[in-house]
């Protein structure tokens, strides 16, 4: 895949923080292509700098170094392509269900009549419609997550880009909101790129798994999944997911020793 | 929608949520919502419904409490104690009631702690915000606001008096001072407390700086707001007694100035329990609005 084609180009981002009196090195000429319609995961260890990446995507921060190009324009701040999903879900408390949906509408100025009916849709999309006028402290975890998936929804980003926004639910939850995320997105291809610390999550949502190391933070593996492969529960319990299960997993726990990778000792998790 | 109109939530939305989501368990429609959420919304759902216990047990407390107080008081009053009993001091009342003197004494005080009050309000909360928006105001800001909360408003009299005579102005100004004090510091905490996820949340969703400070800083920190409010209020009540020493002819402060010189304890009292309660009214009226807009706050 060539740079001109790619929906989203980071190039040789390096991206560093002062701390006190050292720096760190959050990100270390990292490059990646993502096509357009493609499903991204990305993993790794804490501090490998995926966050720091999304960030940079999202225009929320600046890279030190290097670029970072969505639609081939350079990323200069937010733009409604890009729509976030936060971890702690980001919900205004004050604002309705509703509201917050309606939120990014009419910061982009759409008519109210609009607002209100694509609003209605992508609650709808959501299953959140018997709450639309329901204040975020009355849902549960896993519903102000659908909330805040229908907030980036509703303005309609080519790119969805999400940090880690299962990470705070609990496992059958989770389950439940990764299948609902693929359908939505089957039925709405847009770009996604999904930041995680679970390898079973990373392996059961991409199309490719990007694996990312630490100190500094860098690209450490790629792992492509056949696109065509359908993702239901048949996927999770088969032993081609274990097997790439297993193969992602060692990239991520094994990085130290870079020949680690088919360790029999250590292999997945029960 | 106004972002910033009063959420309407409270605890009757939350009972119809919880039942419905148990009225329809099995449809399917909230399928992510397994143990957790039952969970999570049992005690929901039990906040709900105590208050109206609760409250009622409480308001017997408080005014078995009042009683107990006023039969102490009565007690005390009985065996020698230099007190005006209480038929004493509802009787002098009626007679300042009737006379008209305590209605006065009363607009009088009003009017100088609520226009100080309004005036420190009004100029805290734009301050405050500045100082939590721009680092370069808050540098030049932060240190006035510091030394002249170490400075009691009382102290501040003598000065008021000379530079602004005797009138109403230095009363009122060092009402003002006193709220606006209070309220500054609240509102500064607000605006830099104000969740970063929630304006990065915003930013994303195409808002500019004006938007966020309108439909995210400022619903954020009204809670903080209305705290710095409450604490003004006292901050101003507090200083209006020593504000009607200065040259008042009338006013809640000077009548127990005035009575002091009498030796007149009836009416000392009821001045002192008309700014209770009138303080009081003016705290329970803006914990309702506290309530009113900050509903939507996850509390505990």
């Amino acid at each position: 895949m060539t740079t001109e084609t790619a929906k989203i180009s980071v190039q040789d981002v390096t991206k560093t923080f002062e701390l006190g009196r050292e720096t760190f090195t959050a990100l270390d000429r990292v490059s990646l292509d993502i096509a357009d319609h493609e499903f991204v995961t990305v993993v790794g260890p804490s501090g490998c700098g995926k966050s720091t990446l999304m960030n940079i995507l999202a225009g929320l921060e600046t890279p030190t170094a290097g670029r970072a190009l969505v639609d081939g324009a350079p990323v200069s701040g937010p733009g409604p392509e890009r729509g976030v999903i936060f971890q702690q879900y980001a919900l205004f408390p004050w604002l309705t269900v509703r509201q917050n949906v309606e939120f990014g509408l009419r910061t982009t100025g759409v008519p109210k009549r609009e607002r209100r009916s694509r609003a209605e849709y992508f609650i709808e999309l959501v299953g959140l419609e018997r709450f639309a006028d329901a204040l975020p402290k009355t849902l549960s975890g896993g519903m102000r997550q659908r909330c805040a998936i229908a907030r980036a929804y509703a303005v309609d980003p080519s790119i969805l880009l999400m940090d880690e926004p299962f990470g705070a639910l609990d496992a059958l939850t989770r389950v439940k909101l990764q299948e609902q995320l693929l359908h939505t997105w089957s039925r709405d291809k847009r770009t996604v790129l999904f930041i995680t610390h679970d390898v079973d999550e990373a392996v059961f949502l991409a199309n490719r798994v990007i694996v990312m190391a630490a100190r500094p933070g860098r690209v450490y593996d790629v792992i492509d999944v056949d696109p065509a492969t359908e993702r239901n529960e048949e996927f999770r319990l088969s032993p081609q997911f274990a097997a790439l299960r297993n193969r992602v997993w060692h990239s991520v726990y094994h990085q130290e020793g870079r020949t680690a990778v088919p360790s029999p000792s250590a292999s997945a998790r029960s | 929608m106004d972002p910033t109109r009063p959420q309407k939530e409270p605890p009757m939305s939350v009972l119809d949520q919880q039942g419905a989501e148990e009225r329809d368990p099995v449809a399917g429609k909230t399928p992510d919502e397994p143990a957790g959420a039952d969970a999570g919304g049992g005690p929901k759902a039990v906040r709900g419904r105590e208050p109206a216990r609760r409250r009622g047990l409480f308001l017997v407390l408080n005014a078995v409490s009042v009683l107990l107080g006023i039969g102490l008081w009565w007690v005390l009053a009985a065996s020698g104690f230099t007190l005006p009993t209480p038929p004493q001091v509802v009787s002098r009342a009626g007679t300042l009631i009737s006379n008209g003197t305590l209605a006065g004494d009363v607009r009088a005080s009003l009017t100088r702690v609520l226009i100080g009050f309004a005036l420190g309000t009004a100029a805290a909360v734009p301050v405050g915000f500045l100082m939590g928006w721009y680092d370069i105001l808050r540098g030049l800001i932060e240190p006035w606001i510091q030394f002249f909360r170490t400075i009691p408003p009382l102290a501040i009299i003598p000065l008021a008096v000379v530079i602004m005579g005797i009138d109403e102005t230095p009363k009122i100004f060092v009402i003002f001072l006193a709220a606006f004090l209070a309220c500054v510091v609240a509102t500064y905490q607000g605006v830099v407390s104000v969740d970063r996820t929630l304006i990065n949340a915003a930013r994303v969703l195409g808002a500019g700086d004006l938007t966020i400070f309108a439909r995210v800083v400022v619903p954020a920190s009204t809670p903080f707001i209305l705290v710095g409010m409450r604490v003004g209020l006292g901050s101003a009540w507090a200083t209006l007694v020593a504000a009607e020493l200065i040259a008042a002819q009338k006013g809640l402060g000077y009548r127990i100035q005035n009575a002091q010189l009498y030796y007149d304890l009836p009416t000392i009292f009821v001045g002192l329990i008309s700014i209770g309660i009138l303080g009081l009214l003016m705290d329970r009226a803006l914990l309702l609005a506290e309530r009113r807009l900050t509903g939507w706050q996850e509390r505990r």
